[in-house]
């Protein structure tokens, strides 16, 4: 009777978990599951499909992949450090410095251009970029040039763009982070004699430690694994290593190289999170809540 | 004789509410001055802009001689200790207290050495490498109290620092406070809203309410001769007794309460006769039962309509036609009054001299 009972009393619980864990499953588990083992194969001589990790070896072989690797690592990297030294004075100033009734209409500003899809964002961008675009005719304009220029498709101009598009997710989490910092500690900092520099240094940014980690690990992972951006504001040379993947599975149709260097982007990326949060002594189950 | 802190006609006004009213005091070098009132009286805004948080509307803070205009807080020789301490959480007791003096370029060695000092100065000898969150409400107070002192301010500004304590350590750090104080020397600004740690601290008491300063004497003047009705209740328990002023002559003032009685009220000011007036009269003064052969008494039938018994500070509530409101009297733990119940008929009597008349304005 009593497994009965217990039973019963797990019914809706397994009831409203099962289509979260369907998906999970189904889009998420299988197919990763499959894309391990597909990088794990390749075509030998005669035709047939074998086990082996040449996919990943070729990674390190050829220098152009993890050139493009390196390369969009060190730009995540400066894409998250930009983005946090925007973030930070625009969180500190809407949780501190503004007046409390234009907080939200403050934060609602920040959320309003992720009202329309990245796509329709970036273009926006590139109508303004572009040669002729509206910058270059004011510029042109106002006789600050006389030629236009292509501002459009060049590793500032993406990285601009990378940053414009992940901003939101590094103001957020500073926004509440900040908000739970006591405004007397900063006037007791203030009182005891410090500039305003050293109050950010040894107040603010101490305690804004775990909101800056898993803003910049929310960053880092978005720009890493961009595509749209690098694509359409980046020029030739800016080669992202999401396109690499893309070029793999669509020009090349090689799935198995593919796979392998997506999963190589998740390994390494990770292992770049691990190192990071080591180095700021963070706690990735701090980091999270 | 030295003046620390000086403050000249300041007032702070926040678009049509004025904070603090045109208040003017001097504070002597090495006293301990409370300022006393409500919560919402201006006080913490008085003391935001003697610590350069708020800027005064009108006129001058002085500290030692220096005018502090527009002096920001980070350069001036005063420290303030916050309602909630504001203890950095991210740093541990050593960091905490060696903040400001890291702030002065100080060497590692002299910082290490007088925050070793200062600890031991405050009993927390060995705390140094403690984590704020580790600290008990008491000792959190007294790192807070050592990470200004440190500093060795002219002038220390607490801001109800006791507020969030328990009773009992409440009783201790107030004695604690004082001593500290004596020792060091320094002078101390202190608000707050509770009495009793203003009058057992203090040198002198500001008596603030609404912005101005009612009264500022010495504790012991603050409760024997107020100078307003405010003073008089909010300073201590008083009982209110409201009549007309039929005579004045040699400090006492005969009253005629709205029952029709007439008592005699002791005053420190001339009263016109024909004047609405006010009796205060503390709960202590008020004799039971007052034996027949004394003499000068106002006298009046009451009845018992509770007892509150708290230990010492026992009362008992008491109600009659004469009387505007229910009167409180301090009921002795002697065994002298055991027998009287709630319900009971008694007589209670004054002193002439005992209480305090002021006209209503």
């Amino acid at each position: 009777m009593k497994t009965l009972a217990e039973a019963k009393s797990k019914l809706p619980l397994i009831i409203f978990l099962t289509p979260i864990l369907l998906w999970l499953i189904l889009l998420i588990v299988l197919p990763h599951l499959d894309l391990l083992r597909m990088s794990f194969r390749i075509e030998n001589d005669y035709g047939d499909m074998v086990w082996s990790v040449n996919n990943y070896l070729e990674f390190f072989r050829e220098p152009i992949y993890w050139l493009t690797f390196t390369r969009t690592a060190l730009y995540a990297i400066i894409v998250t450090f930009l983005t946090l030294c925007i973030s930070l004075p625009v969180a500190f100033y809407i949780t501190k410095v503004a007046p409390p009734k234009f907080k939200g209409f403050l934060s609602l500003l920040l959320l309003m251009p992720f009202w329309v899809s990245e796509l329709v964002r970036i273009y926006g961008w590139m109508i303004l970029l572009r040669e002729s675009g509206v910058v270059n005719h004011f510029l042109l304009r106002w006789g600050v040039l006389r030629q236009p220029v292509e501002m459009l498709y060049n590793d500032v101009a993406m990285t601009m763009g990378l940053v414009y598009t992940s901003m939101l997710f590094m103001v957020v989490p500073l926004l509440s982070v900040l908000d739970s910092l006591d405004d007397s500690l900063i006037e007791a900092a203030f009182d005891l004699g410090s500039s305003m520099i050293t109050i950010v240094w040894k107040i603010i940014i101490p305690h804004a430690m775990p909101g800056i980690a898993s803003g910049s690990i929310v960053v880092f992972m978005l720009s890493l694994g961009n595509y749209l951006t690098p694509n359409l504001m980046g020029g030739k040379n800016s080669l992202w290593f999401t396109e690499q993947i893309y070029n793999q599975f669509i020009a090349s149709f090689n799935w198995n190289q593919g796979s392998a260097f997506g999963f190589l982007l998740l390994i390494i990326s990770s292992l770049i999170i691990f190192v990071g949060l080591k180095l700021t002594k963070q706690k990735l189950s701090g980091v999270i809540q | 004789m030295h003046i620390d802190l000086s403050v000249k006609h300041v007032s702070k006004r926040f678009e049509s509410f004025t904070a603090v009213d045109d208040v003017c005091f001097e504070v002597e070098k090495g006293k301990f001055f409370s300022i006393l009132g409500p919560s919402g009286c201006g006080k913490t805004t008085l003391l935001r802009m003697i610590a350069g948080f708020e800027e005064p509307s009108e006129g001058n803070i002085f500290i030692g001689a220096q005018n502090m205009a527009d002096i920001p807080p980070n350069r001036r020789p005063v420290n303030l200790i916050f309602q909630h301490l504001a203890l950095f959480p991210m740093m541990n007791v050593a960091e905490n207290i060696g903040f400001g003096l890291a702030r002065r370029n100080e060497s590692k060695a002299e910082i290490k050495k007088k925050v070793a000092d200062i600890l031991e100065r405050v009993n927390l000898p060995g705390f140094d490498s403690k984590k704020i969150y580790q600290l008990s409400g008491g000792q959190k107070q007294r790192v807070a109290i050592a990470r200004s002192l440190v500093l060795d301010p002219t002038v220390l500004l607490l801001d109800e620092p006791l507020g969030a304590l328990d009773l009992k350590l409440r009783e201790q750090m107030k004695i604690e406070l004082k001593k500290l104080q004596e020792e060091v020397g320094t002078t101390f600004v202190y608000i707050t809203h509770d009495q009793s740690e203003a009058l057992v601290m203090s040198d002198h008491v500001a008596v603030m309410n609404e912005g101005r300063f009612e009264q500022i004497d010495r504790p012991q003047n603050l409760y024997s001769k107020p100078a307003s009705p405010f003073v008089a209740r909010f300073v201590g328990n008083n009982n209110r007794l409201p009549g007309t002023c039929m005579g004045y002559a040699d400090g006492i003032a005969e009253l005629k309460l709205t029952s029709g009685e007439t008592i005699a009220a002791g005053t420190e000011r001339q009263i016109t006769p024909g004047a609405q007036a006010e009796l205060f009269i503390r709960p202590e003064s008020i004799i039971i039962e007052p034996a027949e052969e004394l003499p000068e008494l106002n006298r009046i039938q009451v009845m018992v309509s509770s007892i509150l018994f708290d230990g010492a500070n026992s009362q008992l509530l008491a109600t009659s036609p004469a009387l505007a409101e229910e009167f409180l009297i301090s009921l002795p733990q002697n065994r002298q009054y055991e027998h009287i119940c709630a319900g009971d008929r008694v007589e209670i009597g004054w002193d002439f001299r005992a209480g305090n008349c002021f006209t209503v304005p």
